[in-house]
């Protein structure tokens, strides 16, 4: 604003743009508190009293999630995402190096093949996917919703990493080369660290996917102690659906760690989304 | 956009392929045939397949999960099979003609739609709106701070956000109704999930809870990288904030605005997630969308070739408008 002076109007429209601006964080938060709020009161409070702050602080409500499923899905989830964003942004980053510094035979139709994949939908593929993983012997484990999580996200992430090796200077593995560095040693030693910023943002897009995926964890996971959380908790939901504050407990444990996440890491955050839909 | 704008052009100038051809020859000698790229042409020699190894894994997780499935799946939704009878026999396109003769597929459809137009309405009209009003309007920290909290949700799981409002849309202990009989309109109260007329639309409105700080977010990015010149034009004549927004700001972020749309509109006909957690598509089928009649076909009623069908309709949508999507972006590429 570089106007001094604000007429009526535009203090009227001022406090009115921010009337709105305030209302949506009310309704963005307000619903949040709520399920935080929620998973410390008792039962009876969480039903006969449902906008109240808790009469106690029932923390046992969390020691019960935990014990009743929540603390194998955490691992579980733990477990697929570590995996699945080592080996989706490893092989991302190769195929990225592949394709922006290296000669490759047919490479054009290998960037359209990689890239090809940001067009599929996940859902188009369940039915022949079932076979696929039975065929490989790999349904119902964790090691099928890695690949899987690989797999649809590698188009996506190489995308990302590519965008970024493509600027990085030419000189820089023009001089690698001269030194005599391998194409491996150039990868390690330079590309990879020269591309820390868009490697980060891969992995924290990475991990909110491969956190809060349902679609491939729902269908292809069969056994309750193979589920990931949002797979899990939905069930927790629906069969112990007695103990609602416990369901909070759990939602709210679920929900922590990606929130946590965001603030820590938020400007590659921002970066990696706006590259992935800004191109 | 700057920086993708500088990147496509980067790979095209003939700078680079003529400096490659004028360094000294004692280099290129000494180089040619390892595989690295921008080395003339005529000395790269065959090197280069062992090159294959960075995309090889890329290529070969794709090909056996992606397209292997993908094209296995347009070929079985001309075939008929379940459990019982597991080898699949052709039908020809009888699993299309049951889709076109089936209300839920239809009603299945319809939601998908209305998904998209609200999400149209909210995730990019209002979300242009919010981010130009907070880019206008705040200044310094508070901008930041407001932007974080409308992500908040998107950063939580759409199976948190779907329980969350599972539990606040429950007619007797959810607070939405609560609410609605303290302001005094305790007429509007009803169980908001359990009724077919109802279900689809509470659903659709949580997702927009959901993800409408994502594309405001994203309209922030889009805002900031507009030339401040031009902002200083619109100064100079003197022109309001909400003029400003409307003849300056909005014209300027067209691109992001169709990207956004074409993204709502595919990510609309992927809606599962959601409804699954809420409804599982009830009642009476009434929030079916496809991908969960998909699934219900076929994992819970055994018709496998239908849902593939199915899924060959969601393929042809999405991939149409995933098309569109980089035609927009090729020629936008070019204008730049």
């Amino acid at each position: 604003m570089v106007k001094q002076h604000l007429s009526f109007w535009g203090a009227v429209g001022r406090l009115l743009v921010w009337g709105l601006l305030i209302v949506l964080v009310i309704i963005v938060l307000y619903p949040l508190l709520w399920m935080i709020l929620s998973s410390l009161k008792d039962n009876n409070q969480f039903l006969s009293d449902p906008f109240g702050f808790p009469e106690r602080l029932n923390w046992h409500n969390y020691v019960d999630a935990w014990n009743l499923g929540v603390s194998h899905y955490l691992i579980n989830s733990l477990i697929v995402t570590v995996a699945s964003v080592v080996l989706t942004t490893l092989v991302s980053a190769w195929a990225a190096f592949g394709l922006t510094k290296l000669v490759i035979p047919f490479g054009n139709i290998m960037l359209f093949v990689i890239l090809g994949g940001l067009m599929l939908a996940p859902t188009v593929a369940l039915i022949p996917l079932l076979r696929v993983l039975q065929e490989l012997g790999i349904y119902n484990t964790l090691l099928a919703l890695v690949v899987l999580y690989a797999a649809f996200r590698i188009p996506f992430i190489t995308f990302l990493i590519r965008s970024y090796m493509v600027d990085l200077p030419h000189e820089v593995d023009e001089a690698s080369r001269l030194d005599g560095c391998s194409r491996a040693q150039s990868f390690w030693r330079l590309i990879f660290p020269m591309s820390k910023p868009i490697i980060a943002s891969a992995v924290i897009l990475q991990c909110l996917f491969a956190w809060n995926e349902y679609l491939f964890a729902f269908v292809f996971i069969s056994s309750d102690n193979t589920e990931t959380l949002p797979v899990g908790l939905a069930n927790l939901s629906s069969t112990l659906n007695t103990d609602y504050p416990m369901v909070f407990a759990g939602m709210t444990l679920a929900a922590a760690p990606m929130v946590v996440m965001f603030f820590v890491g938020q400007r590659y955050f921002v970066r990696g989304l706006a590259d992935g839909i800004g191109k | 956009m700057t920086v993708s704008a500088r990147g496509a052009l980067r790979e095209k100038t003939p700078s680079e392929s003529t400096r490659a051809l004028v360094l000294p020859g004692r280099r290129q000698s000494r180089h040619s045939g390892s595989g690295w790229r921008r080395t003339p042409s005529v000395l790269r020699g065959i090197g280069g397949w062992r090159s294959v190894v960075w995309v090889a894994p890329a290529l070969a997780l794709l090909i056996v999960f992606v397209y292997f499935p993908l094209v296995q799946n347009i070929w079985l939704s001309f075939f008929s099979w379940s459990v019982f009878n597991p080898t699949p026999e052709f039908v020809g396109t009888a699993n299309f003609v049951h889709a076109a003769q089936d209300p839920i597929f239809w009603r299945a459809l319809f939601n998908n739609v209305a998904y998209a137009v609200v999400s149209i309405i909210f995730q990019v009209g209002a979300a242009f709106v919010l981010a130009a009003l907070i880019e206008e309007f705040v200044r310094g920290r508070a901008r930041a701070v407001l932007r974080a909290i409308y992500f908040i949700p998107s950063a939580i799981s759409i199976t948190v956000a779907g329980l969350l409002f599972y539990f606040i849309y429950q007619p007797q202990s959810g607070i939405l109704d609560v609410a609605l009989q303290h302001l005094g309109l305790g007429s509007w109260a009803q169980s908001w999930l359990g009724q077919d007329s109802t279900a689809i639309w509470a659903i659709i409105m949580m997702s927009q809870w959901q993800g409408f700080g994502y594309t405001t977010l994203l309209y922030s990015v889009a805002i900031q990288r507009i030339p401040r010149d031009l902002y200083d034009a619109a100064d100079l004549d003197g022109v309001g904030p909400f003029s400003r927004i409307r003849h300056v700001t909005l014209p300027l972020v067209r691109e992001m605005s169709t990207l956004l749309i074409i993204v709502t509109i595919s990510g609309a006909f992927q809606v599962f997630n959601e409804v699954m957690v809420m409804t599982a598509g009830g009642p009476n089928n009434s929030s079916q969308v496809l991908g969960t009649w998909l699934y219900r076909s076929g994992f819970i009623n055994n018709q496998f070739g239908y849902a593939a069908a199915i899924a060959t309709v969601i393929f042809v949508i999405t991939v149409a408008l995933a098309i569109l999507q980089m035609w927009i972006n090729q020629r936008r590429r070019v204008e730049w």
